[in-house]
């Protein structure tokens, strides 16, 4: 990089060094910059090419045109996939995922918020040994924990007879929406325990003392304070849960039996089986859409780290 | 709860307050050990004392933050007993000030009216009254991030002054605050309690700001509560060492009780000074620097006790000059107020070292 010459005509004689040091301090900005860019430059190119690029085929696929044979050209740009968004079939799907996601995603909140906060009141070896704990599903594979669900959930498994047993109907989940839930519930309720934990451990606890003093109960002081200091938590973890539970793909293909298909099965069905590359790519398009305004608000809501 | 009037019996009683806490090896601490004390009503009375000694934790458990392991805490009369903090009548200044940093300014010194389910319309004339009380009118919808610690000192005031509690618990409220507007907040906590009538129960380890503003000083080291008196007595008239030592600087002459009325100096002197030990036992005289006054060898006048000695050094402190003044079997320090070099005592003087024996006061331990 070129040195930078003081600007001007020959400055006083006073002036000079003040010049001389203001040239050196940009400089040095300079450096510095380029140095964190080429730091990251790897990774920058990494993603360029497996998810930059990939993601702009997707696009480009949306507006593609479909041949009798079902292979897609990318050549007379259209809007014919996106018109058919509006279809009853989509829709069912779509209402579906959203439901389920958002039930998973409440469900997930309920059962975490009391297990983050047991775990952020106790002692800090305790604690590590609870977060760990929280942790350990994901030692092994999503997709084989997926299946280990359909095995107890299978018409001779444990959690079936073990309903019958206690007279709680016929224990029949395997392939409902149930199922699909319970696997959504399942897989991605750590990702809701561990931001909750993070949040409620920020939480100054003479806060708690404070509002205790003015007169709060217990309940009233965990409403007032604990509750929406831990806000940024809640919605990182609902967050963390609702946007891979929207396009969720591996738990309803497995434990919904595809008769209580997904967006994300249904994706797949237009890519593999229908051969409507377009329909597909304007389904994903439209569901990233989706994670991405969720994204957004979770940013507007003042939530500063995932 | 306006149960406050000025000067009518006890407002906060401890009898035999004990806290021991349990450490993870199962070994106990004693952080508070056998408390008695009588706070009286519309009294500014302050609980001093090092870091540790356990002035935090007494005022914690008058809060209700902390369950005494044995005694009584009553207040106005009434036993605490297991009542929890927020059904108690007094309010806490934090060291930390605690304000909720998601509420504005307003909505913090509000809180402890809306969870006692005052009328809303009652609570903005006493919000309005407690923000001006402590001059943060024009804060009111900030939150409390956007003011400077001092402001946030004011605001954690507010917001329990708001309540008028029959009894306000400060914990080391200015100990966040820099020297000049640590000073210019006591002067206004003195006037403000002054002004609400309210007891004050004040939490320090800074002895020069519990002499300022307290009506009546408790001393305390090691969970023990060594002195409770009013700040000229707690300085003059100190009754240990560890309480003459940390309020103020003094000298400690090494002395035995001859009698109920008179001490044995360590270089043999009688000293007229009357002490409730036993004869034989080993106490110690303090007399503060100030107090003490140095005289050319055999100037000094008769009334006076004496002591001879030879000047080490001599500071010049502006206001003062303090002599460091070498006794054959201690070393004393004596602080005058400053004279013009020509009159001034020079190293190696052979002088007299008076005091009064009202100056003087028997300490033990």
């Amino acid at each position: 990089m070129p040195v930078e010459a003081p600007p001007g005509d020959a400055p006083e004689l006073e002036d000079t060094t003040e010049v001389a040091t203001l040239g050196l301090e940009h400089q040095a900005e300079r450096a510095k910059a380029r140095q964190g860019f080429l730091l990251g430059l790897p990774t920058i190119v990494y993603l360029l090419i497996f998810f930059v690029a990939p993601l702009g085929f997707v696009v480009a696929y949306s507006f593609a045109t479909r041949t009798s044979t079902g292979r897609t050209e990318l050549r007379d740009f259209n809007l014919n996939a996106y018109a058919r968004l509006g279809d009853d079939i989509i829709m069912t799907v779509a209402w579906r995922s959203l439901w389920m996601a958002v039930l998973a995603t409440l469900i997930c909140l309920v059962l975490a918020y009391p297990l983050a906060y047991f775990i952020s009141t106790r002692s800090p070896a305790v604690r590590n040994m609870l977060l760990v704990a929280v942790m350990i599903p994901f030692w092994s594979n999503f997709l084989i924990r997926t299946y280990a669900w359909r095995v107890l959930l299978d018409s001779d498994g444990l959690v079936t007879q073990g309903l019958e047993l206690l007279g709680l109907g016929d224990g029949r989940i395997l392939f409902t929406s149930n199922a699909v839930i319970l696997g959504l519930v399942y897989g991605y309720l750590p990702f809701m325990v561990l931001p909750l934990y993070a949040a409620i451990e920020r939480v100054d606890w003479s806060l708690v003392e404070g509002a205790r003093d003015l007169y709060a109960s217990g309940w009233a002081a965990f409403r007032r304070v604990v509750w929406p200091l831990s806000r940024p938590g809640v919605i990182a973890g609902s967050m963390l849960v609702f946007v891979p539970s929207f396009g969720a793909y591996v738990t309803p293909a497995i434990l919904g039996g595809n008769k209580e298909g997904l967006l994300g099965s249904y994706i797949v069905l237009q890519f593999l089986s229908a051969r409507n590359g377009p329909v597909g790519s304007a389904v994903s398009v439209v569901v990233l859409g989706v994670m991405l305004v969720s994204t957004l608000i979770y940013f507007r809501a003042g939530g500063k780290n995932l | 709860m306006n149960g406050t009037t000025n000067g009518q019996g006890p407002a906060v009683e401890l009898a035999g307050v004990v806290k021991r806490f349990g450490d993870r090896s199962g070994t106990e601490v004693t952080a508070v050990d056998h408390i008695d004390l009588t706070v009286m009503d519309g009294e500014f009375f302050s609980l001093l004392g090092p870091s540790g000694c356990g002035k935090t934790t007494t005022l914690r458990m008058v809060a209700g933050l902390e369950l005494p392991t044995a005694g009584s805490i009553r207040i106005h009369g009434e036993e605490m007993g297991l009542r929890p903090p927020n059904k108690r009548p007094v309010n806490t200044v934090f060291q930390s000030y605690a304000l909720f940093p998601h509420m504005t300014v307003a909505a913090n010194v509000g809180f402890g009216l809306e969870m006692r389910k005052v009328p809303a319309s009652e609570r903005k004339d006493l919000i309005d009254w407690a923000i001006d009380l402590v001059e943060m009118g024009s804060m009111a919808h900030r939150k409390p991030t956007q003011l400077s610690g001092g402001q946030q000192q004011r605001v954690a005031l507010a917001r329990a002054l708001v309540n008028r509690p029959e009894v306000l618990l400060l914990d080391e409220p200015l100990g966040a605050l820099d020297l000049k507007l640590r000073q210019q907040m006591q002067f206004e906590l003195k006037n403000l309690q002054r002004e609400v009538g309210i007891t004050f129960v004040y939490v320090t380890h800074d002895q020069e700001e519990a002499v300022t503003m307290s009506d009546r000083i408790g001393v305390m080291h090691e969970g023990r509560l060594l002195q409770v008196d009013t700040p000229e007595a707690i300085y003059e008239r100190p009754t240990t060492r560890f309480v003459a030592d940390f309020i103020g600087q003094t000298n400690f002459l090494e002395a035995t009780v001859a009698s109920g009325e008179e001490v044995v100096l360590a270089n043999g002197d009688r000293l007229r000074l009357s002490s409730d030990q036993p004869s034989g036992s080993s106490v110690a005289v303090t007399v503060r620097p100030e107090r003490l006054t140095v005289h050319r060898r055999g100037e000094a006048p008769m009334d006076r006790h004496c002591v001879e000695g030879r000047v080490e050094t001599v500071t010049y402190l502006g206001n003062a000059v303090v002599y460091g003044i070498g006794v054959d079997w201690m070393h004393l320090e004596v602080r005058c107020p400053a004279t013009l070099a020509g009159d001034r005592r020079d190293v190696g003087d052979d002088v007299t070292v008076s005091f009064e024996p009202d100056h003087a006061a028997v300490v033990t331990g």
